[in-house]
């Protein structure tokens, strides 16, 4: 049995990312995610694995640098917080553009603008609905706890790579901050030169060989019926990523009248908040979407034909409830709870709001 | 069983470590734990306060208004935590600087001298876990045995020798608490 440790959810980022075999990491240091990087650094994995650990001048060196790694083939991250990601969405939707795997990890803190160092989930339109400009998408996974943090960073790299797409790992100030009992996963080893070669040598800039034509990492297409056919298949993607690999967790909905749709720290405030309903007689279940891009509307969409009544819960003024109602379609009531700026509502506070929003309202 | 608990004191008193300790404690003895500080400007000289959760069960959320325990270590907290108690929970201080007592009624209320008893025993880093003594001995949550395995998880190697210091303060701190 693997040793349980108690960590930081950031320092389990930068563990996983030694662990799954990450070829590099470049970043620049921001609250509240800087244990990223400051455990990588202490860690020094490249007398370990060989792993690149680069301290960049800025956010944009950085994702730009992720950029050329990952034409390489090589699995490359890089991590921040809300201004240094809009810092990145420049090169986030290049390198959607140009198919580049990569995993790219925000510790959300409050905005707008530099905003607050305490958690919040107002980066949600910008992760799910684009960010950069130009019709992409990432594929985002939601921890919700320290244990997620470890497993998502393959995870995300695995779907990164199945696709050839930008993965992100959408925390925040609490996840990242907050320690807990968390299983490592095993040691995977780099690849070598030669596994990279021959997993990625169709797309990727390494190992061109006399009779293989280049491959040039680029996202830019002069010719607009060509982009527009480019378009075309990045949409196809799109389709089948959504098709094959939502990812939700439902929590006691087997006899709920009423439901929470919350990811991350929310749904854990949901989990207390649900226990407080219920001894109150409130039979409120969870939906906690696991990835939001794809996004769990049918799972969403088929609780509606159960449920009275829908309360959404984010650290934001109400982002991802616009998915919700786009899934409800009208059928039940869909509400918005929220807190933001930095404050993180309380178990009380969202039972309150179930009961203000949806059952008397 | 699921105990909530929060520590709340000056940032340089040890509330962080002191609520690590708990937390690998608990994982000692196969629970579920979670440790959610207070991060930022309020660490650096400011108050620092930490939630520690250990259960039986999956823990829901890790941002707590409401705690079965709370430990006050500065009047600041005191302002801020004495209302965190649940009805019939227990709050435990040290009266060193506190210049406004607790006035709570629904409550058990405990004291302990940590900041004085630390003096006497010419360690003032024994602060906090003469705090923790006071807290095991009123919530014997985890075992001693699994306290030290804690301390041993928890403290770097080269400072395992004062294993045997924290251990004599855990135990003055059992001594010396008292209900208020």
């Amino acid at each position: 049995m693997a040793e349980y440790k108690l960590m930081k959810g950031n320092e389990v980022i930068a563990e996983a990312a030694i662990r799954c075999g990450c070829d590099a990491y470049f970043g620049y240091p921001i609250t509240p995610q800087s244990e990223i990087l400051e455990t990588l650094t202490l860690r020094q994995p490249w007398l370990e694995t060989g792993m690149v650990v680069l301290q960049a001048e800025s956010e944009v060196a950085a994702i730009n640098m992720v950029y050329g790694g990952a034409a390489c083939g090589k699995k490359v991250m890089t991590s921040s917080s809300s201004p240094g990601i809009s810092l990145k969405q420049e090169g986030i939707t290049y390198l959607a553009g140009a198919e580049l795997p990569c995993l790219v990890v925000n510790v959300v803190r409050g905005g707008p603008g530099l905003g607050t160092i305490q958690p919040a989930q107002s980066d949600y339109f910008q992760a799910v609905k684009g960010g950069g400009h130009g019709d992409y998408k990432l594929i985002v996974l939601a921890p919700a706890s320290v244990q997620e943090m470890n497993d998502f960073v393959d995870l995300g790299f695995e779907l990164s790579f199945k696709y050839r797409n930008p993965a992100m790992i959408l925390s925040d100030g609490v996840i990242g901050q907050m320690m807990e009992k968390v299983k490592l996963s095993p040691v995977k080893p780099r690849w070598t030169d030669e596994e990279v070669i021959k997993l990625n040598g169709s797309w990727a800039t390494t190992g061109k060989t006399a009779d293989r034509p280049r491959n040039v990492a680029t996202s830019l297409e002069l010719d607009s019926a060509r982009q527009e056919q480019f378009n075309h298949k990045l949409q196809a993607k799109y389709k089948e990523i959504q098709e094959k690999e939502v990812r939700f967790e439902k929590i006691a909905c087997d006899d709920a009248e009423y439901l929470f749709v919350a990811y991350g720290s929310s749904s854990r405030i949901c989990q207390k908040a649900i226990d407080l309903a219920r001894e109150k007689g409130i039979k409120v279940g969870l939906l906690r979407p696991i990835t939001l891009f794809p996004y769990p509307t049918k799972a969403i969409q088929e609780m509606a034909e159960k449920v009275k009544g829908i309360l959404t819960v984010e650290m934001s003024a109400g982002q991802m409830v616009e998915d919700v109602r786009l899934a409800v379609n009208g059928k039940v009531k869909v509400e918005h709870f929220g807190r933001f700026g930095g404050m993180i509502p309380s178990p009380n506070e969202v039972v309150k709001a179930l009961e203000d929003l949806i059952i008397k309202g | 069983m699921t105990e909530e608990i929060i520590i709340a004191g000056f940032g340089g008193q040890g509330v962080l470590s002191m609520g690590k300790i708990l937390a690998y404690s608990g994982i000692m003895q196969d629970q579920e734990v979670a440790w959610m500080p207070s991060y930022g400007p309020e660490m650096r000289g400011g108050t620092a306060n930490v939630t520690v959760i250990l259960s039986d069960n999956r823990i829901s959320s890790p941002v707590l208004q409401e705690f079965d325990t709370v430990i006050i270590l500065n009047q600041q907290s005191m302002d801020k935590f004495e209302k965190s108690v649940k009805p019939g929970g227990v709050l435990i201080y040290d009266p060193n600087g506190i210049t406004r007592h607790p006035q709570r009624k629904d409550i058990k209320i405990y004291k302990v001298e940590a900041a004085e008893e630390a003096t006497r025993m010419q360690s003032a880093k024994t602060f906090n876990m003469i705090v923790l003594g006071a807290f095991l001995k009123v919530k014997p949550i985890v075992k001693m045995e699994n306290v030290i395995r804690g301390l041993e998880k928890s403290l770097p190697e080269r400072h395992h020798h004062l294993i045997p210091l924290n251990k004599q303060a855990i135990d003055r701190g059992m001594e010396i608490v008292k209900e208020a």
